[in-house]
């Protein structure tokens, strides 16, 4: 295959005689990648211009004929305290999920690594949460745990062990959904971990405990030099769903109490589907993009040596 | 395994691990505990033990939460998507390993940077067209919409099996004489079964629990799948707890018997997109 690439690249700099037999060859695979291509474009591309264009309108999702109105929907908001609080949200979001899943599951990844009788076992207990639906773990948290009347909380409450429902606080509300989304997600973390850990060369093990490297030594010099670019990739993914956060927080919340959870695409949902401003909404989607854009770029760049093999 | 551990150590660790178990099952076996018991005993204790079994919540679940017509949507949906992607991201997969096109620079850093493209950017213009073409409630085209999302990484796990295809093998095919459409079926297509088997896997997943374009787009009763029955059950009926449970449970424990039936697959879905070597 490499063979073959090479010689159409080269073939390709000959110009313009060779052209038509290189376009003959090429327009079957041209056909066999345009399923894919036309589908994105249909679902993914064009609705994108498309936003990036209401984004300066004042359209408001029915209309056939939107105002330009250039700028506005951005000055609004980002002069409005509840995009704020959405944007720091986000970051909070971003700095809960970089931290303390990527320690629970690295702890547990480690632990399972030298346990290859159980580590199956509780892979799979530590995966069923995250197999589950949004709606169902949402759900389930929402009524058998959070609920001041049916649920844990609301027995605890009444035993006077602990506070009120933490969902319904505007200081712990946030914290108290990426709860539930943290639960869900770590197992993954895990997975992923264990899998990079045990891909660590057999030799380089053998030569370091030759070497007479202890436990801790061996974590430092040999684990994580070789779980470094999956602890990166993983770093990134975080950071791309920590901005593209939706179904738990919707969920849970809704963004409330008070807009306490509001992160950037509950914003932008609530605009579009609850006040019909569909050009504020898209312009948020904009400003939400912006922040995917950045981390593609460092996700481009992480799989550039996979890509060229 | 390599360095000495003492049994001191060892126990600490399962000890940890347990405990990390007991975190990702306890929310679980509430659930389960109290599925079974009338909501006066739910909301009287919910860590007690049932007595007795009221199964009647699962009866009372079923109807309310239109589980019916919410697993053949369900379904549908997730055939559908399975379908256009297995499809749609197998053929192109295979063109981005080979490398075949001289777009592919241009085709790949495309489908990268669609990993990172939050669903707000395109949701409200597809709503519109939506919304013009009577497809809300559609649960078919629903799915061609999820299939879509879930391309970039489908076809990026497709890539990293057709490149272990060895190149000769494709060679010798193409010496015999065969043409591109019996060179994918007989010969490509059968070797990479395996990951197409993880790839509909993990996509069926996400399509099955799918959530923000799901109930977006299906606001209907006769649309909802089984996901969102149950959350229009949580609306109208949250004060009986326990057939709130009972309808959880109905949607955990297909899924996780499913899962469990066949977690190398899952397991090697998450993975092989995740670690990087």
């Amino acid at each position: 295959m490499v063979i073959e690439a090479s010689e159409e690249a080269l073939s390709g700099t000959v110009g313009g005689v060779k052209r038509p037999r290189l376009f003959r060859r090429e327009f079957k695979y041209h056909l066999l990648v345009a399923p894919a291509v036309l589908l994105s474009a249909m679902v993914v591309l064009v609705p994108g211009i498309l936003t990036a264009v209401a984004a300066f309108t004042d359209w408001n999702g029915i209309s056939l004929n939107p105002n330009w109105i250039g700028f506005a929907n951005f000055t609004d908001i980002l002069s409005d305290p509840v995009f704020q609080t959405a944007l720091e949200d986000n970051l909070k979001w971003a700095l809960m999920f970089a931290t303390i899943p990527v320690a629970v599951a690295l702890a547990a990844a480690f632990l399972l690594l030298h346990r290859p009788k159980t580590r199956t076992l509780f892979q799979v207990v530590f995966l069923i949460p995250y197999v589950l639906a949004a709606i169902t773990n949402a759900i389930l948290w929402l009524n058998i745990i959070y609920n001041p009347v049916t649920g844990l909380w609301g027995y605890l409450e009444t035993h006077g062990i602990v506070g009120a429902s933490p969902l319904s606080d505007v200081n712990s509300a946030l914290y108290a959904v990426a709860a539930v989304d943290m639960w869900h997600f770590w197992g993954f973390l895990t997975v992923i971990y264990l899998a990079a850990l045990r891909q660590t060369p057999p030799d380089q093990l053998e030569a370091a405990v030759v070497e007479g490297a202890n436990g801790r030594q061996l974590f430092r010099h040999v684990y994580l030099p070789n779980l470094g670019p999956t602890l990166m990739l993983m770093f990134v993914m975080i950071m791309i769903f920590s901005f593209l956060s939706f179904d738990y927080i919707y969920l849970l919340t809704g963004g409330g109490p008070a807009h306490a959870s509001e992160v950037l695409s509950t914003y932008a949902y609530t605009f579009a589907f609850s006040s019909y401003e569909f050009g504020k909404a898209a312009a948020v989607g904009i400003i939400m993009s912006v922040f995917g854009l950045v981390c593609a770029v460092f996700y481009v760049f992480l799989s550039r040596r996979e890509l060229a093999a | 395994m390599i360095h000495r551990s003492t049994p001191l150590r060892r126990a600490g660790g399962y000890f940890v691990l347990i405990l990390l178990a007991l975190l990702a099952l306890f929310p679980l076996a509430l659930v389960a505990i109290n599925s079974v018991k009338t909501s006066a005993e739910v909301e009287m204790n919910p860590l007690s033990f049932p007595t007795h079994f009221y199964l009647q919540n699962f009866q009372v679940a079923w109807d309310y939460g239109h589980f019916g017509t919410g697993f053949v949507n369900s379904l549908v949906l997730t055939a559908t998507t399975v379908l256009v992607v297995l499809f749609c991201a197998s053929l192109a997969g295979y063109v981005l390993a080979g490398k075949k096109i001289r777009a592919w620079p241009v085709v790949t850093v495309y489908f990268m940077v669609a990993v990172t493209i939050p669903i707000q950017l395109f949701l409200f213009p597809l709503y519109f067209v939506f919304a013009r073409l009577n497809l809300v409630g559609n649960v078919i085209a629903v799915g061609f919409v999820i299939a879509a999302i879930n391309l970039p990484l489908s076809i990026f796990l497709m890539r990293t099996f057709f490149l272990k295809i060895p190149a000769e093998i494709e060679e010798a095919a193409v010496v015999d004489g065969a043409g591109i459409v019996q060179l994918l079926r007989s010969v490509v297509l059968p070797i990479v079964s395996p990951g197409l088997l993880t790839v509909g896997v993990i996509v069926g997943l996400f399509a099955w629990n799918e959530y923000l374009i799901t109930s977006t787009f299906l606001q209907t009763q006769g649309s909802y799948t089984a996901t969102l029955g149950y959350l229009s059950m949580n609306g109208t009926f949250s004060t009986d707890q326990g057939a709130m449970m009972a309808g959880a449970m109905i949607l955990i424990v297909p899924i996780v018997v499913i899962f469990i039936s066949v977690q190398r697959y899952f397991v090697e879905g998450f993975v092989s997109g995740s670690v990087k070597g």
